[in-house]
Formats: C-alpha cells, sequence, structure tokens
C-alpha cells in the first residue's frame, strides 16, 4: 500500500457530508453482510495462490491457463475456508476472478443448477455431487451457429432408439453446430445439450440431454463428437467458448433430464405437468445479471470519477493552477447522471433477487401466478439495465480521456467484459418485446374490464375511452420536480401513455392487415419503447421508494439527490415524450434542466465518498486510474515499464524491417 | 455464375457480377441464395454510385487496379490479424510498411498519392509509422521553406522515422497546459528540451515507443526570460547507427491498448537535450540568434497542423469504419434467419424486422451523410488551404470550428453506429471474427485522439457565440458584415412554427434542414443568453462560462447536426442526373434528418416549433423509410465496393457463406491447433485428485 494518498483525494473525502461506511452497509444488506464480505475478500487477498501476473500482458493463451489455474485453486480453496453460502461463494468468485471469466464457469452456474431442476433423484444422485467437486466438468449448449434466442429454431435432433434404449445425438447441418457455449472449447469433459426429441417418429421439441465429449483421462474428444473454441472475441479471452458438431453420437437413455417430461424405455413420450416452471431459472439468472449491470456500472464510476478528481485540466479563470476536471461541469454532467444510475440499478437489482426468493416460496407451494408477470418484468429490466450499463460504462472511459483507451484503466476490460450481456441470455430487442407482450396482454385485459396488478397496475387508471380532450385531466398534471414521489408519478404517466400508443397502433395495423405477426412487426418500434418506460418507470419507483427506507439522515439526503438527478436526467433526455404527452410543460422542462445543473453542483462535494461507498477493493477494479490511494501518474508509469514490449530496448524489428527500410530507400 | 467461374482473377468479375468469389475460398464458388435474391433487382445502377463515391469512374478503377495489386501480395494478407500477440501485430504493421513502400518505389506512387490512399484503405491501415506523415504534414504546414527543404527528404526516403509528440501523460487537448520546455540558451544558439516532472512525459504518440528516430516535440518556448507558448521543435531520440536511444532520452511502449496493436504508442522524456535553433519550426514564429522571438502568425496558426490531420481523418480513417460496420452487419441481417413472422412461413431474416431496420438503417444513412459532409469539408479545406499558408488567416476561424465540430460528431456517431452494428449481429458480433470488434475498439479511439471531442465542441460554441454576437450586432446597424459561410443562416429569417401538415411534408430538405437551424439557432441563442444571465447575477466571465457549458454543448451538437443534415441535402441535388440514385440516397438523407429530430424531440416541440401532432407525423414518416430503404439495403453496402479482404469478416463476405466460413475460420485458431497445455498442467491433476478420494 502507498504511503500517502493524493492530496486531492484526501481533500475531496474529508468533505464528505455523510459516513461511506454506514452506506457501504446498505448497499451490502447490513453490517453483518459487509464484514463477512470482507472477510472473505481478505482470504484471498492475502493468500499466495491467487496471486498471477498482470492480464494484460499476457497472449490468451497465457491467460486461459492462469484462469484454469486459478479454478482448480478456487475449488480447493472453497472447501478448505469453509464457505457454502450461494452468496458467499459469489463474493469470493467475484474477487478471485477481477473482472475476468472462469472456463469453469458454466459448470456451477448452468450445468449444476440445471441437473437441480430438471433431473430427477437419481440423476441427481449420479452426476451432481461429481459435478460439484469438478469430478466432471459439465457446461451448457443451447445456442447454436446460426440460432440464437429463439428457441423453437434450434436443428440438433436427439432421435430415441427403443432397440438399445439409447438417444441418437446428430448435428445435421453446419448451422445446428452448437457454438458459444463457454468451456466447451477446451475445458470440459460434459455438456448439457439442447435438442428437438424424436421419438417414435415425432418430434416433442427441446429437451436436455447429458452429453459426455472428452475421455476421461485423456481429455481426447470422443469418436462421433468434433469439439474445439470458437476463437478470438472482444473479451471473454481466458474463456474457451467453444463449437460442438455431434455426429450420430450414442447416450443412453438415462441421460435426458426427466424430471418433467420423460421417454419411457419403449420410447413413449409422457409430458411435462407445466412449462412455466422453466422459467424459474430464466427469472434467476436475468435478476442476476441486473445486478451484475449495477456492479460494472459501480466499478466504472468508481474508476472514473476518482481519477477525475486527480487529474488536472485547462483552466477555469485565467492565472489561477489547471482546476480538477471533475469541477468542469460537462464533466459532472457525463459522470454523476451515471453514478445515480449505478446507484438506481443497485437497488432494483436488490428488489429483484428478494422477489426471486419470495417467488420461489410460492413456487414451492404450487402457487405460480406471479410468475408471468416477475418473467416480463426480468425480461425487460435485464435489457433495460444492460442497455444503459453499456453505453454508461462507454462514457465512463471516455470521461478518463486517451488514459481511459489503454488497458492500465481496466476499464476497456470492464466494458467488454459486460458487453455480451446485452446479446446473451436472450438479446435485448427480444427481451423488450417479451415485455410489450405482457403489457399489450395488461391492456388488453383493463380494457375487457379486469382489473391488473403488480407494476402495470397503472393500466387500470387509464381512461377507457379517450375521445374527449377533457379525459386529460383525470390524469394530476402538476409534477414536482422536487419530488422523488411527483417525479415517479410523471414516469408512471409516460409509461401508460407509450403502452397506450403502442397498443392502439397495433390495433390500427392489425385492422389493416391479416396476419397479427404482421400487424407485430410493423409496431415494433412503439413496443419497444413502450417497454422502455415502462422499466424506466420502474426504475424510478423503486429507487424513490428506498429513499423511505434509509433512517440516517445524511445519507437519505444524499441518496435523495441521486434519486432527483436521476429521474431528472431521464426527464432531460427523453423530454419529447414528457413534453408530447403534456405530462410536463416547455417551462417545467426548463427548470428541469436548471435543476439538474444545481444537482451537479449540490453533488459534487460527495462524489468520491459515493463512489468508496461501493468499497470496491484496488484489486478488485484494476485500474491504475482508479487507485484508491490516487496516486496515478506515478503507477502508470510504472505499469508502462513492466510491459513485455519494454524488456529490449531496440526491439528485433528493428534489425528486420526498419533498418532495410532506410537503407534500400 | 457456377464453378467455371470462380477464380476472380480480372477487373470484369469485379463488376459486381455474381461470380466474385469471397476470399479465394474454393468451396465459396456460390453466392449464398438469400444475398442472391436481394441483389436479383436493384433500384438503381451499383457501379454508377461506387463511382459517384470515388469521385469518378477512372477513381474506382484505379482503386480496383492497386486493391488487386495488394490483395496478391501475400505480404499484405490480412488473415492472421486476429490471431496475433501485440508483438506480433507491430511487427506485421512494421513488415507491411516496409513493403509497401517498396512497392510504391517500385510503381512510382508518390507520397499523398491517390495510389498510395487506395492502398491503405486495401491494407485496412494496419500500417506502422503512421505518425511519420503527420510529422511530414506539420512540417509542410509549421516548417519555414528552408526547413521543408532540408528535412522533407530526408522523411520521404525514411532516412529518418519521425513522430509527433504532443499530448503528456498529465495534459491533453488543452495545449496551454503542456509542461515540455524548450529554452534557448543564446551562447551556444542552442533548445535545451526537458520535460521537468513526471506528467510532462509525452505519452501515447504513436511509433514513439519503439520506432521514431526523431519526434516533433511541442513544447513550451522560453526565450531571453520569458514564456511564449506553444511551438514545434525537431528532436532526435534515437541513433540512426544501432538505434539506440541517444544520451538524455528515456522512451519505451506505454503498454497494451483497446486496439491499434500495430503501433507503438510510446512515452518519451528529455533530460536536458540540447537541439539546433534550426530545429523549431519557423513558419509562424522565429528566435533570432540573439533570443529575439518574432511572430509572424496568429496564435492560431500553430493549430493548421491538427486542422490537416482532422480533415484528412474523417474520410481516410473515421468514417469508412462506420461503412465497413454498416457493411458487415446489414450483410449478415439478410442471411441470418430468427423466429417467424407468420405462422406459415419459414423463419424470417432478421432485416425484415422493424427493430433491426431501426438499429441498421440510421446508422448507414449516418454513413452516407458524412461521407458527403466530409467531402465538402475536404473542398473548403483545400480552398482555404493555400490561403493560410501565404499567412492569410482570414478564413482560419471558421475552418477550425468546422473541422472540430464535425471531427467531434463524425466520431461520436461513428463509435455508436459501429457498436450498434456490432450488438445488432447478436453473440457473434462478439467473436472478432466478424471483425466488428476491431472496428469498434478501433473507431472509439477517434473520439479522445486529436481533440476530445467535449473539447472541441466547446470550441465550436464559442465560434458560434461569437458570430452570434457579431449576428446581433450587424442586425441593428446598417453595414451588414457577413458571417462565415457555415453560420450564415443566424441571420436568415426565421419561422416560429413548422409548416408541415403531412407526414410526406417531412420529406423536403427544405423543410427539415430549416426545422434544423432554427433548433440549433434556439439553443445558440439560448446559451448566450444564459451566459449574459450568470454574467449578470455577478459570475465572473470563466466561472459564468463554466456554469453553462452543458447548453453550450448542446448548441454546437445541434448546429453540427444542421451543418451535415445540409450538407447531405446539397450534395444530392447535384445529382440530378442520376434520378435513381438520388431517389435511393435522397431516402438515406431523409432518414438521418428525421432520426435527428425524433431523437432530439424534446429540442423540437421546446418552444412549440413543432406541435405533439407533427412529431407524430416524423414518426410515421421515418417508420415508412425504414420500409422504402429495406430493398435497397444491400445495393447501398454492396456501393461502398470494400473487398472482402479488407472487411476481413466471416459475417460480412460479399458472398453471404457466413456460417461455413466462421466454423473454418474458428478451426484455424491456435487454441484449436497448438494444444492445451492447461489441460495437462491443471485440469488433469484437478480431475484425478478427486479421483483419488473417490
Amino acid at each position: 500500500m502507498a504511503v500517502t494518498m493524493n492530496q486531492d483525494l484526501r481533500r475531496e473525502r474529508a468533505s464528505a457530508s455523510f459516513n461511506p461506511e454506514l452506506l457501504t452497509h446498505i448497499l451490502d444488506g447490513s453490517p453483518e453482510n459487509t464484514r463477512r464480505r470482507r472477510e472473505i475478500e481478505n482470504l484471498i487477498l492475502n493468500d499466495p495462490d491467487f496471486k498471477h501476473e498482470d492480464l494484460n500482458f499476457l497472449t490468451r493463451s497465457q491467460r486461459y491457463e492462469v484462469a484454469v489455474r486459478k479454478s482448480a485453486t478456487l475449488v480447493k480453496k472453497i472447501r478448505e475456508f469453509g464457505i457454502s453460502d450461494p452468496d458467499e461463494i459469489m463474493w469470493f468468485k467475484k474477487l478471485h476472478m477481477v473482472n475476468f471469466v472462469e472456463p469453469v464457469g458454466l459448470n456451477f452456474s448452468m450445468f449444476v443448477p440445471t441437473l437441480l431442476n430438471q433431473g430427477t433423484a437419481a440423476q441427481k444422485e449420479k452426476w451432481l455431487l461429481s459435478a460439484k467437486g469438478l469430478q466432471i466438468i459439465g457446461t451448457y449448449a443451447q445456442t447454436e451457429l446460426g440460432h440464437g434466442t429463439h428457441l423453437r429454431g434450434l436443428e440438433t435432433t436427439a432421435t430415441y432408439d427403443p432397440e438399445t434404449q439409447e438417444f441418437i445425438l446428430n448435428s445435421p447441418t453446419v448451422t445446428s453446430i452448437k457454438w458459444w457455449p463457454g468451456g466447451l472449447g477446451k475445458t470440459s469433459n460434459h455438456a448439457i445439450v439442447l435438442a428437438q426429441l424424436y421419438t417414435q417418429g415425432k418430434c416433442y421439441g427441446l429437451h436436455a440431454f447429458i452429453v459426455p465429449l472428452r475421455e476421461i483421462g485423456t481429455h481426447k474428444p470422443l469418436p462421433g463428437i468434433t469439439v474445439g473454441d470458437i476463437g478470438p472475441k472482444f473479451g471473454y479471452d481466458e474463456m474457451d467458448n467453444g463449437y460442438l458438431k455431434m455426429d450420430h453420437f450414442r447416450i443412453p437413455r438415462e441421460n435426458m433430464l426427466m424430471k418433467y417430461a420423460q421417454v419411457k424405455p419403449d420410447g413413449t413420450y409422457v409430458k411435462p405437468v407445466s412449462n412455466k416452471l422453466t422459467y424459474g431459472t430464466m427469472v434467476f439468472i436475468r435478476s442476476f445479471l441486473v445486478g451484475e449491470a449495477a456492479r460494472s456500472l459501480a466499478k466504472a464510476c468508481t474508476i472514473a470519477i476518482r481519477y477525475s478528481a486527480v487529474r488536472h485540466q485547462s483552466e477555469i479563470k485565467p492565472g489561477e493552477p489547471e482546476p480538477q476536471i471533475l469541477d468542469f461541469q460537462t464533466q459532472q454532467y457525463k459522470l454523476f447522471p451515471l453514478l445515480a444510475t449505478a446507484y438506481a440499478f443497485h437497488f432494483v437489482g436488490a428488489y429483484m433477487k428478494e422477489t426471486y426468493h419470495r417467488i420461489n416460496e410460492d413456487i414451492g407451494h404450487g402457487d405460480l401466478s406471479e410468475l408471468p408477470e416477475l418473467h416480463a418484468l426480468t425480461a425487460g429490466l435485464k435489457a433495460f439495465t444492460s442497455w444503459t450499463t453499456n453505453a454508461a460504462i462507454e462514457a465512463c472511459r471516455m470521461a478518463c480521456g486517451g488514459h481511459g483507451y489503454s488497458h492500465c484503466s481496466g476499464l476497456p476490460n470492464i466494458y467488454v467484459t459486460f458487453t455480451p450481456t446485452c446479446t446473451f441470455e436472450g438479446e435485448n430487442t427480444v427481451m423488450m418485446l417479451q415485455t410489450a407482450r405482457f403489457l399489450m396482454k395488461s391492456y388488453d385485459q383493463v380494457h375487457a374490464g379486469k382489473l391488473v396488478c403488480g407494476m402495470v397496475s397503472y393500466l387500470n387508471d387509464l381512461p377507457s375511452q379517450r375521445i374527449q380532450p377533457q379525459q386529460v385531466a383525470v390524469w394530476p398534471t402538476v409534477v414536482d420536480i422536487d419530488s422523488p414521489h411527483s417525479l415517479t408519478e410523471a414516469y408512471r404517466l409516460r409509461a401508460a401513455r407509450l403502452v397506450e400508443i403502442a397498443a392502439k397502433n397495433l390495433q390500427t395495423e392489425v385492422s389493416h392487415r391479416k396476419s397479427k405477426e404482421v400487424a407485430w412487426n410493423l409496431t415494433s418500434v412503439d413496443l419497444v419503447r413502450a417497454s422502455e418506460a415502462h422499466c424506466h418507470y420502474v426504475t424510478v419507483k423503486l429507487f424513490s421508494e428506498q429513499l423511505l427506507k434509509i433512517q440516517d439522515k445524511p445519507i437519505q439526503a444524499v441518496l435523495r439527490n441521486l434519486c432527483l438527478l436521476y429521474a431528472l436526467y431521464g426527464i432531460s433526455q427523453k423530454a419529447g415524450d414528457f413534453l408530447q404527452e403534456n405530462i410536463l410543460t416547455d417551462t417545467q422542462v426548463t427548470q428541469v434542466h436548471q435543476r439538474i445543473k444545481e444537482l451537479l453542483t449540490v453533488i459534487r462535494p460527495d462524489a468520491v465518498t459515493l463512489v468508496d461507498a461501493f468499497d470496491f477493493q484496488d484489486v478488485s477494479l484494476g485500474s491504475v486510474l482508479g487507485r484508491y490511494d490516487g496516486n496515478v501518474y506515478e503507477n502508470l508509469f510504472e505499469w508502462a515499464k513492466t510491459s513485455p514490449l519494454n524488456k529490449a530496448e531496440v526491439h528485433e524489428s528493428f534489425y528486420k524491417h526498419l533498418k532495410p527500410l532506410q537503407s534500400k530507400l | 455464375m457456377g464453378p467455371g467461374n470462380k477464380t476472380a482473377g480480372g477487373p470484369r468479375a469485379r463488376m459486381g457480377s455474381p461470380a466474385r468469389v469471397s476470399m479465394g475460398d474454393a468451396w465459396s464458388w456460390r453466392v449464398h441464395p438469400d444475398m442472391e435474391s436481394e441483389r436479383r433487382r436493384p433500384s438503381f445502377d451499383v457501379e454508377r454510385l461506387t463511382n459517384i463515391l470515388d469521385g469518378g469512374a477512372e477513381n474506382t478503377a484505379l482503386r480496383r487496379r492497386v486493391e488487386s495489386i495488394i490483395h496478391s501480395d501475400p505480404e499484405f494478407s490480412l488473415k492472421e490479424n486476429y490471431f496475433m500477440s501485440q508483438n506480433e501485430h507491430y511487427e506485421a504493421g512494421v513488415k507491411k510498411k516496409f513493403h509497401l513502400q517498396m512497392l510504391a518505389r517500385r510503381l512510382g506512387w508518390s507520397e499523398g498519392s491517390r495510389e498510395l490512399r487506395y492502398a491503405f484503405r486495401a491494407v485496412t491501415g494496419d500500417l506502422a509509422l503512421g505518425l511519420h506523415h503527420i510529422f511530414s504534414k506539420s512540417l509542410q504546414s509549421l516548417g519555414s521553406e528552408e526547413q521543408i527543404a532540408k528535412w522533407a527528404p530526408l522523411c520521404d526516403q525514411f532516412r529518418i522515422i519521425a513522430t509527433y509528440a504532443q499530448t503528456e501523460l498529465g495534459h491533453g487537448t488543452y495545449l496551454q497546459g503542456l509542461e515540455t520546455e524548450a529554452t534557448y540558451d543564446a551562447d551556444t544558439q542552442e533548445f535545451v528540451m526537458h520535460s521537468p516532472t513526471l506528467t510532462a512525459t509525452k505519452w501515447w504518440p504513436g511509433d514513439l515507443g519503439r520506432s521514431a528516430t526523431h519526434a516533433l516535440v511541442l513544447a513550451q518556448l522560453i526565450c531571453s526570460g520569458a514564456r511564449r507558448g506553444m511551438h514545434a521543435f525537431i528532436v532526435p531520440i534515437r541513433s540512426l547507427q544501432d538505434h539506440s536511444l541517444l544520451p538524455g532520452v528515456t522512451a519505451g511502449d506505454i503498454g497494451p491498448k483497446m486496439d491499434f496493436e500495430y503501433i507503438d504508442n510510446g512515452f518519451l522524456q528529455l533530460d536536458h537535450v540540447r537541439i539546433p535553433r534550426e530545429n523549431m519550426l519557423s513558419r509562424f514564429a522565429q528566435v533570432l540568434p540573439d533570443g529575439t522571438y518574432v511572430k509572424l502568425g496568429t496564435a492560431q496558426s500553430n493549430y493548421l497542423s491538427m486542422v490537416v490531420v482532422r480533415v484528412g481523418l474523417l474520410l481516410d480513417e473515421i468514417n469508412p469504419l462506420l461503412e465497413k460496420a454498416c457493411v458487415i452487419a446489414i450483410r449478415y441481417s439478410v442471411i441470418r434467419r430468427q423466429s417467424r413472422l407468420r405462422p406459415s412461413d419459414p423463419e424470417a431474416k432478421v432485416l425484415d424486422y422493424q427493430t433491426q431496420q431501426h438499429k441498421l438503417f440510421p446508422q448507414l444513412a449516418a454513413a452516407y451523410a458524412f461521407h458527403f459532409t466530409g467531402t465538402s469539408l475536404r473542398d473548403f479545406f483545400q480552398e482555404s488551404y493555400g490561403a493560410i499558408l501565404d499567412r492569410d488567416f482570414s478564413l482560419l476561424p471558421e475552418l477550425h470550428a468546422l473541422s472540430s465540430g464535425l471531427k467531434a460528431l463524425i466520431s461520436e456517431f461513428c463509435t455508436q453506429g459501429a457498436e450498434l452494428c456490432r450488438r445488432a449481429c447478436g453473440g457473434h458480433g462478439y467473436s472478432k471474427l466478424s471483425g466488428l470488434p476491431s472496428l469498434v475498439s478501433r473507431v472509439t479511439a477517434s473520439c479522445t485522439y486529436e481533440g476530445e471531442n467535449t473539447v472541441l465542441y466547446l470550441q465550436v460554441a464559442r465560434f458560434l457565440l461569437k458570430s452570434y454576437l457579431q449576428a446581433q450586432a450587424s442586425a441593428g446597424s446598417a453595414s451588414k458584415t457577413s458571417l462565415p459561410r457555415s453560420v450564415a443562416y443566424l441571420t436568415a429569417p426565421d419561422l416560429a412554427r413548422c409548416p408541415a401538415q403531412r407526414a410526406a411534408d417531412f420529406l423536403r430538405p427544405g423543410l427539415y434542414t430549416r426545422a434544423w437551424a432554427h433548433v440549433a439557432v434556439r439553443l445558440i441563442r439560448d446559451s448566450a443568453h444564459q451566459l449574459q444571465t450568470q454574467m449578470q447575477s455577478g459570475a465572473e466571465e470563466h466561472e459564468a462560462w463554466n456554469q453553462t457549458t452543458v447548453i453550450h454543448l448542446q448548441a454546437a451538437k445541434a448546429h453540427c447536426y444542421y451543418v451535415t443534415v445540409k450538407s447531405f441535402a446539397e450534395a444530392l441535388q447535384r445529382l440530378d442526373k442520376e434520378p435513381a440514385i438520388q431517389q435511393a440516397l435522397q431516402r438515406l438523407c431523409d432518414l438521418f434528418a428525421l432520426h435527428g429530430i425524433l431523437s432530439a424531440a424534446g429540442d423540437f416541440l421546446h418552444d412549440g416549433f413543432l406541435s405533439g401532432a407533427q412529431v407524430d407525423m416524423v414518426r410515421t414518416a421515418y417508420l415508412d423509410l425504414l420500409f422504402l430503404i429495406r430493398k435497397d439495403a444491400i445495393s447501398l453496402t454492396d456501393a461502398f465496393d470494400f473487398t472482402d479482404q479488407c472487411l476481413n469478416s466471416a459475417l460480412g463476405c460479399y458472398d453471404g457463406n457466413v456460417y461455413e466460413r466462421l466454423f473454418y475460420w474458428a478451426q484455424k485458431s491456435p487454441t484449436n491447433t497448438q494444444g492445451n497445455p492447461a489441460y495437462q498442467k491443471y485440469l488433469r491433476p484437478l480431475l484425478q485428485s478427486w479421483r483419488s478420494k473417490l
């Protein structure tokens, strides 16, 4: 640890209006959680087995190797340290991987949970223990070269042969090759493969099968299995995302996961009771991803805001020393709304996790009533938060100027590791349209005279016939831009209007054309807009409700300002919607712009402390620019000097190419 | 078409005929039927549009000649690009540069010739020593005639390798903040070049880390005890004999970045390094032997070389990256099929989804808009450059503002657009083999290099404010001083309300150009008023400026958008002899303007210029345009005429054989051809350690 803290950061921390430790407790859920998280973090930080070279200086193949080594160490350490709570395992992994991904990750995040949810008792007994202990390493193979989010389009087949009681797994075309699964290329020796089930001459749709891929002992692909790495990517260098081609590969009947659907030895297909249950896993993963969005953005904000307090540039007043760039209004305008967003998404993520656990208990009692709404909401929120976060991380990176482009900033890595969230686990546009489908359904229900509940209950207030202009007066048009509650109402109004517009446009298209699908496609831009408005409303609502739960006055005050900034900034970005729907007047919009600038000034003295409260360890940020002690330039120089490219003063290419160039011309 | 045509030899085969074979892959003799159907009935002559983009059919022919020379030479192959380490990239960049220079000499391609520009395009710019040419350009604009006579030949013959060192570890776009010093010593008639602090270390210049022998160093001139601001000095840094660093010089590579791995961006510390007086570039300022400082230009003349660089970047580097991203994403989107539009149909091409069109077509429209806007900026630059070199600076402020603003706008949109294209390809856009990650990570650098965008926008804002005040002053007086061309609209009569009555009215360039002018003028006016209000309430001018920069930024952006819409629309008017092409491009121009209006609808609704009903009309017109552009989409991307080699994308090849190529390329990855040491070292023991316990 450096002895001295950068003077600017010292001053920033001294000027804070609240105690960051208390805010950290709120973010972790309780002081006890904070304590335990730090305890686990220190286990790793003090463990020499987890030390390794800076990954930025390694080739892809070296990075993969480091990741595999760490995964292997991890499995041993989790046992050694006696960590078993899923949340704790997650903290443990987060820190030890440090923005990087692990090749055996899918074994724990997909292979084991799928086995748990969809396997029979016998299957669990056979596979679970060995998978948990990495005796076998499993992955989850769903996406194909030519097919993604639209599951019904998958081409891989599993044909039942009653003679031998086996399934024949086959990849009939180039487009049916499994493509992308993490850990599939080099690491895993088993996969859960999603395939179209054929038995007794009939296709029964997608089912899951456990397929052995590599020979135990030699790790060579089994006959009939073609498996490999899909090549270099934007990020995820440590991960061997893979391809899998199966050529009439036979597995025993018992390898089909049969908790719900079954194939009897004679080939008879037995249908599952409910297909809603598979929603459970998806809901879990998507709500986890919302939390990930918040964490990634929080890291990016920490780096950009600390660096902006250390960096001096230009002048505000001539003759005076160069100011901290965080004092420029444009820099505050770039970063503070993103900081507010990071807090907003944190609370959304926490809410979703909580809801998931609550609903999971209901499911345990056989109550599936809330599942459709939760499914629709998680789809949209996953898309909404990941799109926003994606752009926001980039904005943080660019706010660091040229140095943000260097891997020393850590920001390129955060970005490339996060950005797949927009396309995996359901491509975002498709997710938004799923939410829209639920919104349209709810709208139709209200029109049919039924009441809807949950987050869409605002649709109940929609005047059923909006022919008379005076109906507009039904809505409260007096928005108090200083009240989170009143701003939530404004967002609620916007969501209601945009849902209604989309619904009406959809009806118009349906009345013009025969096919409902064509009408849906021709309204889809409006539908996505409606979903976005809905998710935006939910986010503002959850953030503003969170304020009521906070006891500590100074923290409540600072979070209230962030909440206001989040809501007002959103209004200024989407001013067109609020003006067009007469939710706000143009005078109010001018006031919104003004108020935002005031809030920037108010938040400014607390900015560094607000990112400190996220409580990321330096090693977990992986950034020279975002160091807690602020000694940026010295360490930037040291970092560059250790780059392997500087090992020789004269690079060999000088003799090979440059010298001849100078002499031959 | 057919197997008989599979060698793509002569230029005939390249004239857009379906016989074009992608990447010389023998298995790919046939264009994918989904791609072929897109090209079956083009609504315009694609070849003709290519000629227009190239600036004439003879240019197209020349470009293709150069491309076929480059692509037939294995030294320039890009096939290994996605599999190389940083070191290998750098070496390949140097090697290609070397071969290109040899080739240029053999074929008589001179520095700055079209041939070399086309060659640069064909090798996708992955060449080392790019800064060498920036040094040359700076020398031409800032050097005296004697200096040019001395250094230009050394440079052209590569007897020296030079770079341009401006940015420092602690200082970027704000030039006055640079700390490196050049102190004149009249006794020896030398400058003493020195980095007084760690933050004064030059940081980022390309080719500096390992290649350059000389650097043009921007430093604070101190002579006769007075600080004279930034000037440029030629400093030798490496031995011309053995390439070792000269005494007093510390230099090296700054480490791994998002991209530009073939460039050795470097750092440089100077410890009282002495250079002769003649090494200060002295077209606009001189230090006489006795230390007297003589100024020959304006304060802005040192910025000239930055203007030169920015103008060149737009058309040669930044916009082509967006164009390529559009080509790849749009071609892939007619091959990729996903879900069904009607239950009875096969899965639909993803480009038939409105949401996909909404993602991609605005990017395509922007790429065309920037091509035409960039071209008119270049014309304006060429018109005014000569005068500036002759020390007539009257056009420099406008040129500076236009080039800064358009650099900021174009780099911002190209970056967002390329990333949108990448994500529009779903998971496959994340694979480097799609070509898109490299385009994105390369174009995104343009938002911060050659002037950070926010700073550039604010420079434009100052120019706008000045012009606005000038317009206000002349409005009252009888003598009308004329405003620079690009801001003449500040004095044009303004409409309070948009006259459009139907969606179709928004397809009139005159109407939407005026709408953009209206919003820009309003924002400029508001920003002037806010600044005044701040100052009237007692704030100092500088503080008042800082407290109003958000609105200045908005005003500058609106102005730049207006300039782009206007020059795109004007360029299309000149295409009246090509009605089919004009119609196809007009839709893109309309789309660009209307997409901008919808994105900033609040600004248009704000003062009632557009009514809510009119915004709905804009939305209707916009969605209808998506549908109309759909059928031209592939032709419009084909017209950019990028070779498959230069796209280097498994998703974006001309023949549309996406999946086969992706599978084929992945198998060649070193991860599949070079064994798996990690298994032997870690996985095996891990698996066995459990086995022994069970």
